[in-house]
């Protein structure tokens, strides 16, 4: 209450200092008038009275300044009086505060800019209503090496039925239909889930209604809901498309609700979202599909709901009938076990080790550019002392001086924050249009007010820290030294720029740990580069993808055969030296399955190890690039005879067979009731699930064949290979488009990319980290070596005196050289020893986005060290050479 | 002027002046003057000490202030008692009288 009075009262002096000032002016003029009367009263003349008024009470205006200097806003009042004098003493020296607020800008910035990436992907919840409680329902299971394993239908209705802990599950899976009907045939991606999906995210429709139990029934209407984009683009925003019926690969779906636009979901492009309709009846036990999320009851811990999931898992072979032709435990064999996420480290993944790593970087950067601004500072108070000793010495308070010393550095610090915001900004444009990062959560990146706090801190902890180092040094000046060094300066003493020396040494540790930490990044990024991905020259390989739905081919050899016809207008077109046809493509991943081999006997029901699956067409492995290790390529002949071949990678050869050459002609098969299968040939090892990852063991089958019960499957998603040396031109992309069109015009051609591009994008987070790395390295150390470079040139110009009565008695140049060198790379050592441990140390933390290269590499500590001192030794001899050339009569002769 | 302390004694102007102002509203000049008469010269007060004690106790809300006309028509800042400080006047009374009369006794004890 008297705190409110107090501010109202102090604002409304302060918005109107003058009236405030005129009525205690009038106030005590008041007392004075009424103090001479009462003398009067007494009897003294008016003169008498008002000079004892004058005397027994003082001066009016002594009286106004003490009743005046009452409340807070007097000492706002003579602090902006501090900061307009601050202010003016900045702008007076334009070079200097340009170089002070760029450094820190940059500094701060770069700061800021990893920062709301960090808060966008790691640290804000989800989108949804209390989604600290949504958890993406993930297994494991050893007993078939499978690392992680989503949901089984099965399973999503033994958690629905079951379950103790979760409040809502459903069920989702990544989908693509083509749309027809509508305008020119178009693949459109969303997702297919269970009814309850959006209930579990507590996120209603923006139109219409979200999916029913009544949805989700095999026999009853297939339906849809659109995205908000989607409605907006195709429907132009038209509420009657509620009900309208559009039909997605060949079938009628009913629209019955559209998304809010706001809606996302784990960086899947959607514009759909259909409903799963399942019988319940025809689930068999292991039908693995899809993902599974589920909502938590309150208060359950992820431990908690991990422990009801294992006692879930084995009721679900009493509910459900063992899949035909499969072991009777094979469900049991498996060993699933539940691994629970929450669904946001779902989706976050293992970029948060890449971001605190960079983070880091810009952190140190920062500290250096700190670091470079105290020096600045110290130099201009070193500027000062005579200033500041006079003002002392006509009594100006410790306090009073630090306070105008910090003051110049905070408004130096919000300069600079101000500077990187703006430069944060832009960072994030450009990081939002390059998909360069392949970071989760992208579209969430913004300078919300959680970034501005955390700018804000930043900028003005950054001013206090390096305001406060000179504060330190100059606040309580030695009036003797600082007046008398008015006149004639001495020789300049150590004690000076021991701060500075100082300075300059944290700068070059800390250029050291950068230095280190982007010398394993590159050795990273080279060992990288040097790994064989399992195929050549992508750059030459245009790839892009097509499905032909049953409603237009009926029969899969047909489909195999338009495949074929676009495959051979394609490989007719001007400078395609080959092509093919393969399910998904390198780095894309694929199916997980158990493959036997005829000479492994397996334990009777036991599951043998998984294998991803491709299917390819043949002229796959060299359209790639990729080599046969042993056998030879099928042929499309074996294709259209369902023959029973199969091409293996080399590990899996060597895996099972020890030898490649072993391997051709064993048999494999991917069920127990399946065809044994020959394997032709032995294909180079392919990095599928990304450039740094294991390569996994592959399986390829043709894209054709014959199945358990005699029925043909041919793939219908495919993707094509193309190589040729104009790749990634519009021309070739309109010639292939064309080339689609002529065999078959309703199939829409998506994902048209370089495999370089996939490649690039595999390899991106460590390209990236090493750019900024490196980028923040050279900074550094250019920073450190400007640093080194300017405190001995200082030291050459204080010292020049003593330079000049040394060469005089005859010492001899090399030498005075010498001595400033040594002191240089003296500095430059204790940093660089102090860096090299805080690297070994930090760069711990960056085990994770290594490759193949050890923390504490002993190459890279070497080379970086190397480099810090040859750089030192150049920065400190530039100004050193300076002490030789000292002529010792012009030095003894001035001042 | 002799050298007799004539210094209000620190802490207890705040008390003085809303004494003083609890019998009636009153200008600067005339609480100095009733403070001056009524403790016979004892203490004087500083008009410097005396127009900032009127800021802070207006700030806190024991005073209330406004310009009219004095007797001899001149204008002048009149202040009076709020009801908080008229609370806060028995507060400082009570617990002066209190410290008073404990400092008598040690003091009475002593001879």
């Amino acid at each position: 209450m008297s705190l409110w009075r107090q501010l109202i009262r102090g604002v409304r002096v302060l918005g109107n200092r003058r009236a405030a000032d005129q009525e205690i002016a009038d106030e005590v003029s008041h007392f004075l008038e009424e103090a001479e009367s009462a003398f009067v009263a007494e009897g003294l003349s008016p003169d008498e009275a008002r000079r004892t008024a004058r005397l027994e009470l003082g001066n009016a205006t002594a009286i106004r300044e003490q009743v005046r200097w009452y409340g807070w806003e007097n000492k706002m009042d003579t602090l902006f009086a501090d900061l307009r004098y601050a202010a003016r003493r900045l702008s007076a020296r334009p070079s200097f505060t340009a170089v002070c607020v760029l450094t820190l800008g940059l500094g701060i910035g770069a700061s800021g800019a990893i920062f709301s990436v960090i808060n966008a992907v790691l640290l804000k919840p989800l989108p949804y209503p209390i989604s600290e409680r949504l958890v993406a329902l993930t297994h494991t299971a050893p007993g078939i090496k499978i690392e992680r394993l989503s949901l089984a239908t099965s399973l999503y209705f033994t958690y629905r039925e079951e379950s103790r802990v979760f409040e809502d599950v459903a069920m989702w899976m990544g989908d693509s239909w083509t749309v027809t009907g509508l305008a020119e045939a178009e693949k459109v991606t969303g997702l297919s889930v269970t009814h309850r999906f959006l209930d579990v995210l507590k996120v209603p429709a923006a139109l219409g209604r979200g999916f029913a139990a009544s949805d989700a029934d095999s026999t009853s209407e297939r339906t849809v809901m659109l995205s908000d984009g989607y409605w907006r683009s195709r429907f132009g925003t038209d509420p009657r498309v509620l009900g309208r019926s559009i039909v997605l690969d060949g079938n009628a779906y009913r629209v019955i609700g559209v998304l809010p636009p706001s809606f996302q979901f784990m960086d899947q492009r959607i514009s759909l979202l259909a409903a799963m309709r399942i019988s319940r009846a025809g689930v068999r036990l292991i039908s693995f599909c899809c993902q599974g999320i589920a909502r938590l009851k309150p208060g359950v811990t992820l431990a908690q709901a991990d422990a009801d999931v294992a006692r879930m898992l084995p009721m679900a072979p009493a509910k459900f009938a063992m899949n035909p032709g499969f072991a009777r435990n094979a469900f049991t064999d498996a060993r699933i076990a539940p691994r629970l996420r929450f669904l946001k480290d779902d989706l976050v993944g293992e970029i948060g080790a890449t971001l605190w790593v960079l983070l880091g970087t810009v952190a140190i950067v920062l500290a250096i550019a700190c670091a470079n601004v105290a020096n600045l500072l110290l130099v201009r108070a070193d500027g000062r002392r005579q200033e500041l000793a006079i003002r002392s010495a006509l009594g100006a308070g410790l306090g009073r001086i630090a306070r105008d010393l910090l003051l110049e550095s905070v408004l130096l610090g919000a300069a600079g924050g101000l500077l990187g915001l703006a430069l944060a900004q832009i960072a994030l444009k450009a990081l939002a249009v390059s998909e360069l990062p392949n970071l989760p959560r992208i579209d969430e990146i913004s300078i919300d007010s959680t970034v501005l706090a955390f700018t804000m801190v930043v900028s003005l902890g950054a001013g206090l820290l390096f305001g406060l180092i000179p504060v330190i040094k100059y606040a309580r000046p030695e009036l003797a030294v600082g007046l008398r060094s008015m006149g004639r300066s001495l020789t300049g003493s150590k004690e000076r720029h021991r701060a500075r020396s100082l300075l300059v040494v944290v700068q070059v540790a800390l250029a050291m740990v950068l230095l280190v930490g982007s010398g394993l990044m590159i050795r990273t990024f080279r060992v990288l580069r040097a790994v064989d991905p399992g195929f050549s020259a992508a750059a030459e390989l245009e790839t892009m993808s097509i499905s032909i739905p049953e409603t237009q081919v009926k029969d899969p050899e047909g489909a195999i055969r338009m495949e074929e016809a676009i495959l051979r207008k394609i490989e007719a077109l001007g400078q395609v030296s080959a092509a093919a046809i393969i399910s998904t493509l390198p780095l894309e991943g694929g199916g997980d399955n158990p493959v036997y081999a005829e000479d492994q006997p397996m334990a009777e029901g036991a599951i043998p190890p998984i294998r991803r699956f491709k299917y390819v067409s043949p002229g796959y492995v060299s359209a790639i690039g990729s080599r046969l290790i042993a056998g030879r390529d099928m042929t499309w002949a074996e294709m259209y005879n369902r023959a029973l071949v199969a091409l293996v990678s080399e590990n899996m050869a060597r895996e099972i067979w020890r030898d490649p050459r072993i391997a051709v002609g064993k048999r494999i098969r991917a069920s127990l009731n399946d065809d044994w299968r020959e394997v032709i040939g032995v294909v180079a090892d392919l990095r599928d699930n990304g450039v740094n990852q294991k390569p996994p063991t592959i399986v390829y089958w043709p894209l054709l064949q014959k199945s358990l019960a005699a029925r043909d499957i041919a793939v219908r998603d495919v993707a094509y290979v193309i190589r040729t040396p104009s790749a990634g031109s519009s021309g070739l992309r309109q010639e292939i488009q064309q080339a689609v069109a002529s065999i078959n015009a309703n199939l829409p051609v998506a994902d048209v990319k370089t495999l370089q591009s996939a490649y690039e994008r595999s390899l991106v987070r460590t390209s990236f980290t090493m750019a900024l790395l490196a980028i923040a390295g050279a900074m550094a150390l250019l920073l450190g070596v400007v640093g080194i470079y300017g405190v001995i040139s200082y030291s050459v110009a204080q010292r020049s005196r003593e330079i000049g009565i040394r060469i005089a008695l005859g010492s001899p140049r090399h030498e005075v050289t010498g001595l400033f060198v040594r002191y240089g790379v003296m500095m430059s050592g204790i940093g660089a020893i102090c860096g090299l441990s805080g690297a070994l140390v930090l760069t711990r933390f960056m085990k994770s986005v290594l490759f193949e290269v050890s923390p504490a590499d002993p190459v890279t500590y070497v080379a970086a060290a190397a480099g810090l001192i040859l750089a030192a030794l150049f920065g400190s001899y530039l100004p050193a050479r300076r002490a030789a050339r000292v002529d010792p009569l012009e030095a003894l002769r001035a001042e | 002027m002799d050298d007799l302390n004539t210094d209000v004694i620190p802490g207890t102007l705040d008390m003085l002046i809303l004494k003083t102002l609890s019998l009636e509203p009153m200008h600067g000049f005339g609480i100095a003057r009733r403070i001056e008469q009524i403790s016979r010269g004892v203490f004087k007060v500083n008009p410097g000490s005396l127009l900032t004690a009127f800021q802070r106790l207006e700030r806190v809300g024991w005073l209330h202030s406004e310009w009219r006309q004095t007797d001899n028509s001149r204008r002048a800042k009149f202040y009076s008692l709020t009801r908080s400080g008229r609370k806060q006047l028995e507060l400082e009374t009570a617990d002066w009288n209190r410290r008073a009369s404990a400092i008598a006794r040690l003091l009475k004890a002593e001879g």
